[in-house]
């Protein structure tokens, strides 16, 4: 059973997590460029000079003895994201959406006070949430609000579109829609919902959550399937244009869409999962070495918009 | 290339690993199961002779080491006589001597006898030096008969004397033989003439003294078998049966014409050669019998450390091992544990307090850790301190448990305090963190994948088997390194992936 099970698997083109790191970012993601995706900060200061929106960092806090005056930097912003520099998979982050007096609202209704804010910030920077444990920096951005198009299949937090890119090519992508599991996180393993997207056309496909395959928001019920995301082009052309960002061969580009500036990129990843290929019931592989076959290597790759010209060409839904 | 590269190198370890392996288990005979045991036999010979207030020197003849037998630790048991011990041509002599002495005397010679069975070695002395044997008048017509006849029939030493041999035994001898013999001649007797007779004919031959080795009452009778040189080297055949070669429980003490033992200063002389079976570990067997033949290869081998430094590494060794169930259970597998390594930890762990007690103790002491970090997350702590928390509530945690269980009177409760508290501590840290972050079930999920890895580890890495075989056979941790090699570059599914990955099968259908 497990023979066949392999077999079939592999018929189809799943790539399993051996074969992402040995194959891929092993092989295609030099170490030294990490840091440019690691460190939210170094991605964001990249985007900016080659001109791709991101959310607008309000404070970044690198001592303790910054601390203190983060509450006075903050007042002018009634609602605000604060996570860690170097965190992963969703952790750490806090999401303020609005105050109580003198205290913050989170996204998820809980009260905190300055101190519990401030003890948050502290854990960040001692580390807690970092890749490696190592100390880290603290940064408040602007807190997207999202397109109102997503508005009937999230709950709480915000939805936001994962692109898989090689060598500058989008081949796949999701979209992450918190759940009630999730406490508004878009990390699939938390719970969120993600859902596949023909890239052809911006169109949701079926989705998959935690327990399996699905159809429809668990806590809204409403379907998630044939919606058109708006700015589709756009968001590729963002995903295509990242490679130049990092150098990175393989890579998973995090982007929302702020009803008011657009897309935006969130954050990149040098070991994008794997679930995506869940969400688009589709496997990674054929579609990589379809690129391959194009493309051989990064001397003969054409500029983005011709990069994501050939994505939605070639990566239509059937 | 880099495939060709990692081959290249996993063969050559592999290579060198068996190799080094079967060379150790073929050749040197190490054994591959931990409980094997060989004979040894404690040889012990007992001269007793009555003094008369004279001078004293007793010569006898001790065993040296032959390609069947290993000989070693001679001892010589003899109050206040002096030891000397020669060789002598082929034998082994031991002097005792003493000034004056009176009454009845008892010496004694001891040693341990193994099974060696190396190979023959290469003589490279010349073909020894017949001398002319003498006869008396009467039986020299005869042996000059004998000698002849056995001449013209053979084709090399060994069968001229096999065919020596059997004339000597026929049940109705002729006369000649039965002049030369005597009336009911011993083994002894006939390996004597035999020598002599072959002496006639220019082919060396000696008689061989030994003794059987067998569990046997007090006293081993001594027996006697002859050996002719055969193309350099000496071939021995039993003057009994007339048939090449003796038992493989014969063992050789001396050879040649001397008596076994001789007395100047005294009377009433005696010898008893006796015998006892021991049993004792293969291993050190082996490594006795390497370190007559082959000294280099155990000078830098594990045994020849000091044994607590042995005992250090047996278990150093099975952290490896350790680290290799951990690859397969993480990379082809799929499972998720708090640290890379630390199941191994935990695992050294648990060889004190045993399985069961060890997943009783860890369980609790990191549910009580987690009680109490949950608690200092109200005090907001910085990450360091809170560390430096946690670790000394864990370390409290360990001495009250030991306190508690001993009390209680579970002795195995006081190996709790080796318990690694600096992994207990980060794996605290780390679960409460999943706790907060994934919640209590991922976090519950991950411990247990922890502690069961753990658990497993600990049922490999303390099979005595395992355990054996890495510690007298360390090559073999080249060959893990090798197959950990070819696993770092396997891109195949993780088990648990199948299982996530499914619904896209099911889905087709």
């Amino acid at each position: 059973m497990i023979k066949e099970l392999t077999r079939r698997l592999a018929e189809l083109g799943i790539m399993g997590i051996n074969r992402r790191n040995a194959d891929f970012t092993l092989a295609l993601n030099p170490r030294r460029y990490y840091p440019l995706v690691d460190d939210k900060l170094a991605t964001k200061r990249l985007a900016l000079e080659a001109g791709i929106p991101v959310p607008e960092l309000y404070a970044a806090v690198g001592r303790e003895s910054q601390v203190r005056h983060l509450a006075a930097g903050l007042a002018p912003h009634e609602d605000f994201v604060l996570k860690p520099a170097h965190g992963s998979g969703g952790d750490g982050i806090l999401v303020i959406a609005g105050r109580a007096g003198v205290n913050y609202r989170t996204a998820g209704g809980l009260i905190l006070n300055r101190e519990e804010l401030e003890y948050h910030v502290y854990s960040i920077l001692s580390g807690l949430y970092s890749l490696v444990g190592q100390t880290d920096q603290a940064m408040v951005e602007h807190r997207v609000r999202f397109h109102p198009v997503f508005e009937p299949i999230s709950y709480q937090g915000v939805p936001d579109v994962r692109i898989i890119v090689f060598l500058g090519v989008p081949v796949m992508a999701m979209l992450r829609l918190p759940t009630r599991v999730s406490e508004g996180k878009a990390n699939l393993h938390q719970g969120a919902i993600g859902v596949g997207i023909d890239l052809a056309a911006g169109v949701t496909l079926g989705g998959v959550a935690k327990h399996g395959l699905v159809s429809e928001h668990p806590d809204t019920g409403i379907s998630i399937q044939g919606l058109e995301i708006p700015h589709w082009e756009t968001q590729l052309a963002i995903a295509a244009r990242a490679y130049e960002l990092t150098n990175l061969g393989y890579l998973g580009v995090d982007l929302v869409l702020d009803c008011n500036r657009g897309p935006m990129l969130l954050e990149l990843n040098a070991r994008p999962g794997l679930g995506i290929q869940l969400a688009n019931r589709a496997g990674l592989l054929p579609r990589i070495n379809l690129v391959r076959e194009y493309y051989h290597g990064p001397a003969d790759l054409p500029g983005a918009e011709e990069r994501v010209a050939f994505a939605r060409e070639q990566f239509r839904a059937s | 290339m880099n495939r060709v590269h990692l081959y290249a190198l996993a063969l050559i370890l592999t290579a060198i690993g068996l190799g080094l392996f079967l060379y150790k288990v073929l050749a040197l005979r190490f054994p591959l199961a931990p409980e094997a045991e060989v004979s040894i036999w404690n040889v012990e010979a007992k001269v007793t002779f009555t003094a008369n207030h004279e001078p004293v020197k007793v010569s006898l003849l001790i065993p040296r080491s032959t390609r069947r037998y290993a000989v070693t630790n001679d001892a010589f048991v003899s109050r206040g006589y002096g030891i000397t011990t020669t060789t002598q041509d082929d034998n082994r002599l031991a002097v005792w001597s003493i000034r004056k002495a009176n009454g009845l005397q008892t010496l004694y010679y001891r040693a341990e006898v193994r099974r060696a069975d190396t190979k023959p070695p290469v003589i490279t002395t010349p073909r020894p030096q017949v001398e002319k044997p003498v006869f008396k008048e009467a039986e020299l017509a005869a042996a000059e008969d004998l000698a002849s006849r056995i001449t013209k029939r053979s084709a090399d030493h060994e069968t001229m004397a096999a065919d020596l041999l059997r004339r000597l035994n026929q049940p109705q001898p002729p006369d000649s033989v039965a002049l030369l013999l005597g009336k009911q001649p011993s083994n002894l007797d006939k390996a004597d003439l035999a020598v002599r007779i072959l002496g006639l004919t220019g082919v060396p031959a000696r008689v061989v003294h030994g003794v059987q080795l067998k569990e046997q009452k007090e006293k081993a009778p001594l027996l006697h078998w002859l050996e002719v040189w055969e193309k350099n080297r000496w071939q021995a055949l039993d003057p009994a049966t007339a048939s090449v070669g003796v038992p493989d429980s014969y063992m050789a003490w001396w050879r040649g014409p001397q008596p076994l033992v001789q007395l100047e200063g005294g009377e009433a002389l005696r010898v008893t050669i006796s015998m006892a079976r021991e049993l004792e570990d293969a291993i050190q067997t082996a490594v006795i019998r390497g370190e007559i033949t082959k000294p280099l290869l155990l000078k830098f081998s594990l045994l020849s450390l000091p044994v607590h430094t042995q005992q250090v590494y047996r278990v150093l060794l099975m952290v490896p091992v350790g680290g290799f169930i951990l690859v397969i259970l993480r990379n082809l597998v799929g499972i998720t544990t708090f640290g890379t390594f630390m199941p191994v930890l935990m695992a050294l762990a648990f060889r004190e307090t045993q399985l069961l007690w060890g997943i009783v103790f860890f369980s609790s002491l990191v549910a009580l850790g987690l009680l109490i970090r949950f608690y200092l997350e109200n005090l907001k702590l910085l990450l360091v301190p809170r560390l430096a928390a946690v670790l000394t509530v864990v370390v409290i945690l360990m001495g009250l448990m030991s306190i508690f269980t001993y009390k209680l009177g579970i002795e195995r409760g006081l190996s709790v305090g080796l318990f690694p508290m600096v992994i207990l501590t980060m794996t605290i840290e780390r679960m409460s963190v999943v706790w907060e972050e994934r919640g209590s079930v991922a976090a519950i999920k991950q411990g247990l994948g922890s502690l069961g890895a753990a658990a497993l580890a600990y049922l490999v890495m303390h099979q005595r088997t395992v355990q054996h075989l890495f510690f007298v056979f360390p090559e073999l941790l080249l060959v893990l390194l090798a197959v950990t090699l070819l696993l770092g570059r396997y891109t195949g599914f993780r088990l648990l992936e199948l299982w996530r990955f499914k619904p896209l099968v099911t889905k087709e259908k």
